[in-house]
């Protein structure tokens, strides 16, 4: 079984039935195979193979699905990127995972035309709109298909093979692809889509990017049941985004808290027909109990879903809706086909009413980090079986008495951003690249929209002055804009440990 | 007829300009589209007219139509405080 043979069942089955809808465009499953198949036949006319792996730098778009389906079916390796990216970081990425083409859009080519001149292992560029090579770009740049290209030649592909490498950020400051193959995938498409009772009837509001993993399930898993998925760019104006979720009886609002914040902070929410909604489900981070009392009671004709995940096995857990009023502040248990525990720092597997880390054992478990064997190690470790790994999930949670899982914190330094992960590291660096900073420590602040906001603390070198705005404006060339600070304070100095490393403890 | 666009366009140029390529922008270019904004610079901006303006955008006026473009901002303005 591999991740897009249910799409291709769906197709021939129920030809007619709309796969997605994305601005005033509806399309059936029939026409998105179709166009899955025109980008697959290019690029394995560009000679991409079973296993070399594919870039997709794109908005929400029919184009990222129909790319998913194309880069599925011939066998490479799907690896999505958050278009707001920056240039160095996409060259960091194409290049560390040596890919050969590149998905994306002409909008962006101000990002993609700088990156690639420094990536050479990508040799064709597939671009939406007007496909003009950028100055510098040696690839071949190639208008996005619009009339078939003949079949495509089927690879040879079993469920062991990668379906896609997925970056996430590290505590080093560079992104790391987590490998996931097929196996991997459908297991947790399998897993999540059980437990939440997606159907096939149902319309599921996607305004997560599709970049994110639970944005690119919401594809997965309604093409696995054969229903339709309405697509959102953003959530930028959510009055608009309700109007949408009204007129196209949205069923399934997957979110993350600070969509739902700002939801909340609408003062005429009932002016929306919203009677279709059954389901909201929240990941990325923990809603507030406060925030899960005032969703329900807006939303009382919907469940409510609690979960915590990782890349690194798509799901870890979920509370059954009926236990919220019991344990509002559980992030719940693992999911079907799905073994998860607490050990403490020898391994051992802790009873219930403990506080450890928690490790995952499971077929949704990811390969390992590509291409970097020590950061692997430190996560995937033998488990119960001889030969078998478990993943290591970095993070410390307690039991109750009856196994009920609460968060506790996380081992690693890592900033949890409006439902995205921020390495510290990477937001110092971008800092330190500003001519004039002499030391900088990033740490996350408690925040009611976005969870946890960044703070930078900046030393600058004599005689040179910085406001909070030019260090922010700084960071937003640099990194994605989940990543610049919100608040930038000047200090005269960093606290320091005895052997002279910055101590972020202290700060606040 | 107040300009609003001038201003603007200087809030905008100190505090988003999140890509690079995005450096000149016209007064019709989609802030989005050019990716100069995004979801949580767009409550900013909102902070900003009201701010500056002393005008109270209400929920139902946070759409694209009213902020996404300089045009935009100069019509919905001009609305809202009379030419």
């Amino acid at each position: 079984m591999l991740l897009h043979h249910d799409f291709d069942r769906w197709a021939a089955e129920t030809p007619d039935a709309i796969a997605l809808v994305s601005g005033d465009e509806r399309v059936t499953y029939a026409e998105l195979s179709r166009r899955g198949a025109r980008i697959g036949a290019l690029l394995q006319g560009q000679g991409v193979a079973r296993g070399d792996r594919v870039a997709v730098l794109l908005e929400n778009r029919i184009e990222f699905v129909a790319g998913l389906v194309g880069i599925l079916r011939i066998g490479a390796v799907f690896m999505p990127i958050n278009p707001s990216t920056k240039d160095d970081k996409l060259a960091y990425m194409l290049n560390d995972a040596r890919a050969s083409a590149l998905l994306t859009e002409d909008t962006l080519s101000f990002v993609w035309g700088v990156a690639l001149a420094q990536s050479p292992t990508v040799k064709s560029v597939v671009v939406t709109g007007d496909a003009a090579a950028p100055a510098g770009v040696t690839a071949a740049v190639l208008p996005w298909p619009a009339a078939d290209l003949g079949s495509i030649a089927p690879p040879t592909l079993i469920d062991q093979d990668l379906a896609a490498i997925i970056y996430t950020s590290g505590s080093t400051g560079f992104p790391k692809g987590v490998m996931l193959t097929h196996l991997n995938m459908v297991s947790a498409c399998r897993s999540v889509s059980t437990y939440l009772g997606y159907r096939r009837d149902d319309v599921i509001y996607c305004a997560l990017p599709l970049s994110f993993d639970y944005g690119l399930y919401q594809v997965l898993m309604s093409f696995r049941l054969g229903a339709c998925v309405v697509l959102r760019a953003n959530f930028s104006f959510p009055v608009k985004e309700l109007e949408i979720m009204s007129t196209r009886q949205a069923t399934v609002f997957p979110g993350v808290p600070t969509m739902f914040s700002m939801l909340m902070a609408l003062k005429n929410l009932d002016k929306f027909d919203l009677s279709r909604l059954r389901m909201m489900t929240n990941t990325a981070a923990a809603l507030s109990e406060d925030h899960i009392h005032k969703l329900r009671a807006l939303f009382p004709q919907a469940t409510l879903f609690s979960m915590y995940g990782l890349t690194e096995c798509k799901r870890v857990t979920y509370l059954p809706p009926e236990q919220l009023d019991i344990r509002p502040t559980s992030v719940g248990r693992g999911m079907p086909n799905e073994e998860v525990w607490l050990v403490d720092d020898a391994g051992n597997r802790l009873p219930n009413g403990s506080t450890g880390e928690l490790v995952i054992r499971g077929s949704n478990v990811m390969r390992g980090y590509w291409e970097k064997p020590e950061e692997t190690a430190k996560r995937l470790k033998p488990g119960p079986i001889p030969g078998e790994m478990i993943l290591y999930s970095g993070d410390l949670f307690r039991t109750d008495d009856e196994g009920w899982l609460y968060f506790v914190a996380r081992r690693d330094d890592i900033i949890k951003s409006r439902g995205e992960k921020v390495s510290p590291r990477e937001v110092e660096n971008a800092i330190h690249s500003l001519e004039g900073v002499y030391e900088v420590a990033v740490i996350g602040v408690p925040d009611d929209v976005l969870g946890q906001a960044i703070k930078a603390f900046v030393v600058t070198l004599p005689g040179v002055r910085f406001t909070e705005r030019e260090v922010i404006r700084h960071c937003l060339t640099r990194l994605e804009s989940f990543m610049a600070p919100k608040y930038v304070e000047f200090v005269a100095e960093l606290p320091k440990t005895g052997t002279g490393k910055i101590k972020k403890t202290g700060l606040a | 007829m107040t300009d609003y666009k001038t201003p603007l366009r200087k809030f905008i140029q100190d505090n988003f300009q999140m890509g690079s390529g995005a450096a000149a922008f016209s007064d019709a270019d989609s802030f989005m589209t050019r990716r100069i904004i995004d979801s949580t610079g767009f409550l900013e901006l909102v902070m900003f007219l009201e701010e500056t303006w002393a005008v109270t955008v209400a929920d139902d006026e946070m759409v694209p139509e009213n902020l996404d473009s300089l045009e935009a901002l100069q019509g919905y303005l001009t609305r809202k405080r009379g030419a």
